[in-house]
């Protein structure tokens, strides 16, 4: 897709111990997986509508990242392990 | 060249013979880099020289493996899911690669076991369709490091010598995003 990942300074989970923000799942841009294919596995995966897919899908395209699923850790790494069986670059870690 | 439309219930594509064989080729390629001999369907793609250690651990669906592994093409089929804490990263490694491996594995012998050597129309299911878009994903990604494909498309390529053996996949790598798309276009 587009530019290379913005670096994040994302909080490390052992100084949040008791933190509440929400977990998070990312996806990063590649420059290998097809807009139309990254579209097609969010519909997928998350069962979103295909307008919501394509925003996220140009999220990741312009800005190099963008939030996919929010809630707890392991429904993350859920996501996550879901998103690498389609060969997308998914990420975990919580919320800013 | 071939392209997949959508028909009842599935998807049809017509593959000649070199086109065929250059997808059940590379197709095999990953599953071997991923640890599996991919015509074999006893294998259960954790690789058959494993100590019984390794075996039993395979049987949890867990691995020693807590790193990223150092081949790039591997490391980007199987990436960290932690990006600064290489002790998360490794533990979920541990819980996951292997069915991670299996699922990729898997899909790729739908496509070796779909597409004749020969070629010729094949028609494939919804669920064999989808794991055909996995598995020619997964290509697209190991032909993507190894021709150093970066984001403008026009350009993969345009680095790597005409002498490189690499200069003949530069078109099969564009030519498999058009039979991906074309895959998308019909599942959609």
């Amino acid at each position: 897709m587009s530019a290379a990942p913005a670096e994040v300074d994302l909080p490390k989970s052992a100084d949040n111990p008791v933190s509440d923000k929400p977990w998070v799942t990312i996806v990063w841009n590649d420059p290998v997986n097809l807009m139309s294919y990254v579209t097609y596995v969010f519909q997928t995966v998350f069962g979103y509508a295909k307008p919501k897919a394509e925003k996220l899908m140009l999220d990741v395209h312009h800005k190099g990242r963008a939030v996919v699923s929010s809630g707890a850790r392991e429904s993350m790494e859920r996501d996550a392990e879901t998103l690498h069986g389609f060969g997308l670059w998914a990420t975990v870690s919580h919320d800013k | 060249m071939a392209r997949f439309r959508a028909s009842q219930g599935g998807v049809t594509a017509r593959f000649g013979a070199a086109q065929a064989r250059i997808v059940r080729d590379l197709v095999s390629q990953v599953a071997e880099l991923l640890g599996a001999d991919p015509e074999t369907e006893t294998d259960e793609g954790h690789g058959a020289n494993g100590s019984a250690g390794q075996d039993l651990e395979a049987g949890f669906g867990l691995t020693d493996a807590t790193e990223a592994p150092r081949d790039p093409v591997l490391a980007r089929l199987l990436p960290d899911a932690y990006r600064d804490d290489p002790e998360a990263a490794g533990e979920f490694r541990r819980y996951t690669e292997l069915s991670l491996r299996d699922g990729k594995v898997a899909a790729a012998r739908t496509v070796l076991g779909t597409l004749p050597a020969r070629g010729g129309r094949i028609r494939l299911s919804q669920p064999d369709a989808e794991a055909w878009l996995r598995a020619l994903n997964d290509v697209r990604l190991a032909l993507g490091v190894r021709l150093g494909v970066t984001d403008d498309f026009e350009e993969v390529g345009n680095g790597i010598n005409p002498a490189d053996p690499r200069a003949a996949y530069v078109w099969v790598y564009h030519w498999l995003a058009y039979l991906q798309e074309s895959l998308v276009e019909a599942l959609s």
